[in-house]
């Protein structure tokens, strides 16, 4: 096994001092390890950490307590204590993070949002514009539309032009947010066929999927998040 | 592009400013890297202005030091410069974008002089490609060359304020200073300027310093974010787990405080 990712003892919870300094713990001792080449899938109801615990390895959240330790092929960081500047280097190499919507760039044409992201991970320009058409017209985003900023695109639409942003790099990690949420069957089966060959190419994933088919057919482990929950007496 | 394993080009040292029993500023402390945003937010009267007249040597500090490295690799202490080495620095490597454009254009010089007069300073003297590089940054700036022999004056705020951008890229400066660079501008005109800025940082590989009390200014622009109140840093971090994730109370009360940042 060739761990990319091992998380150990991460506890997350918020402390809201505008409402009278409540604390909300929503995760304690999440301890789990993705491998290269495969895909983690974090189960639960709604409410149960899987989001907070996803947004803790992109270092969006700040864990309380824990360790987060990521494999970029060379060394191991730990996202937890690594500063600022080393999460942006993680996050333009290592890690790539698609979410459910797509956060419009005003003006940015759909093609040159994902290529931007190739480029960020080092692609030269034009391959970084080949492999972006390559991935719209995977995800079968009509061509008349890729020289346009998605602004006004269909929530299906700019989802596809955000999965294919994620994927425009060379990440040997990908956190996938719901990323079929608001797609037709016909898409999502292109996104499953995306995750499969990444997969084989030695990509490791971890998402959340609520789709029980495509969590069936993408998932090679299933974590439930609720084992994490934190101790009853605590959240009151 | 950050830079990290580049040494910093910009370093701020224990920078305090008082006026009189009054804080401008304390303790200040941070390393700015060659193609880093830093985004610095708080409410007026925050210490923001103030910090930023100290790192740009507008202001001398009580205490602490600002360390730049130079173009030619040395780091200098800018108290240590005289005052013709730190105009030299302002007008080359140095960017300054205010936020009236009043203040960083010469409202009676055309377009074209106000670009140009940033080449002259360093020495360059053939009109005719002085005026091809005018050209030239009016086009990447999206203004119509055929503007190049009109005045700011004529200028909406927006065009002034992309001029302004203009005069100050010429000289390919590695560190940018700006002020509320987009405050005063219709919303519509913001937009269009945000989008031309975060593609002259990126392409350029600039290091910015950004003075904003606008948190959506800040996350679309900037890597990195130091919150300050009453002249105190009181957090720092990668600038979207700041504004998604705040830890101090002040912070929550900022991002809680917009609507969408």
């Amino acid at each position: 096994m060739n761990p990319v990712l091992q998380v150990s003892g991460l506890s997350k919870a918020f402390h809201l001092h505008l409402h009278g300094g409540k604390h909300l713990p929503v995760v304690e001792g999440v301890d789990f390890v993705v491998n290269a080449g495969e895909c983690v899938v974090l189960g639960g109801p709604s409410g149960a950490g899987k989001s907070s615990i996803l947004k803790a390895i992109y270092g969006n959240y700040l864990a309380n307590s824990g360790a987060i330790i990521l494999d970029d092929g060379e060394t191991a960081m730990d996202v937890v204590t690594a500063s600022p500047g080393a999460i942006i280097t993680l996050r333009r190499h290592t890690m790539g993070y698609v979410s459910q919507f797509l956060r419009v760039i005003p003006r940015v044409p759909a093609l040159e949002i994902v290529a931007e992201a190739a480029r960020a991970a080092g692609l030269p320009a034009d391959e970084a514009l080949e492999r972006a058409g390559r991935l719209l017209a995977h995800l079968n985003l009509p061509e008349r539309l890729w020289n346009l900023p998605p602004a006004t695109f269909s929530g299906g639409e700019q989802q596809r032009v955000n999965i294919a942003r994620g994927f425009a790099g060379n990440h040997r990690f990908l956190i996938l947010d719901e990323p079929t949420a608001s797609l037709d069957a016909v898409n999502r089966e292109a996104v499953i066929g995306l995750i499969a060959e990444r997969k084989a190419q030695g990509t490791a994933f971890l998402g959340i999927f609520h789709d029980t088919e495509v969590r069936e057919r993408v998932a090679d482990r299933i974590i439930d998040v609720t084992r994490f929950s934190p101790a009853k007496e605590i959240a009151a | 592009m950050t830079n990290l394993s580049a040494s910093p080009l910009l370093v701020a040292e224990g920078l305090s400013k008082f006026y009189g029993s009054r804080i401008g500023c304390r303790n200040v402390n941070f390393a700015l890297q060659p193609g880093e945003v830093l985004a610095i937010v708080g409410e007026s009267g925050s210490g923001k202005t103030t910090l930023l007249n100290l790192l740009s040597g507008q202001l001398a500090p009580n205490a602490g030091a600002v360390r730049y490295r130079m173009r030619d690799g040395e780091t200098k202490n800018l108290l240590d410069l005289s005052e013709a080495e730190r105009r030299f620095l302002a007008r080359t490597d140095w960017g300054f974008v205010h936020q009236d454009a009043r203040n960083g254009l010469r409202m009676g010089v055309s377009a074209g002089g106000n670009i140009g007069e940033r080449l002259m300073g360093v020495g360059d003297r053939h009109y005719g490609r002085i005026r091809e590089t005018a050209r030239g940054w009016l086009d990447r700036v999206e203004i119509d060359t055929s503007r190049i022999d009109d005045k700011p004056t004529q200028f909406s705020g927006g065009m002034r304020q992309r001029l302004q951008i203009a005069r100050n890229l010429v000289t390919h400066p590695r560190l940018v200073f700006m002020d509320e660079p987009t405050g005063g501008l219709d919303v519509s005109v913001q937009a269009r300027l945000l989008d031309l800025i975060r593609g002259l940082v990126a392409d350029l590989g600039l290091a910015v310093v950004l003075v904003t009390h606008d948190l959506a200014v800040a996350r679309l622009l900037s890597h990195r974010i130091l919150v300050m109140k009453d002249g105190h840093v009181i957090e720092a971090g990668l600038t979207d787990r700041v504004l998604d994730d705040p830890q101090e109370a002040y912070t929550q009360l900022l991002v809680s405080s917009v609507l969408a940042a």
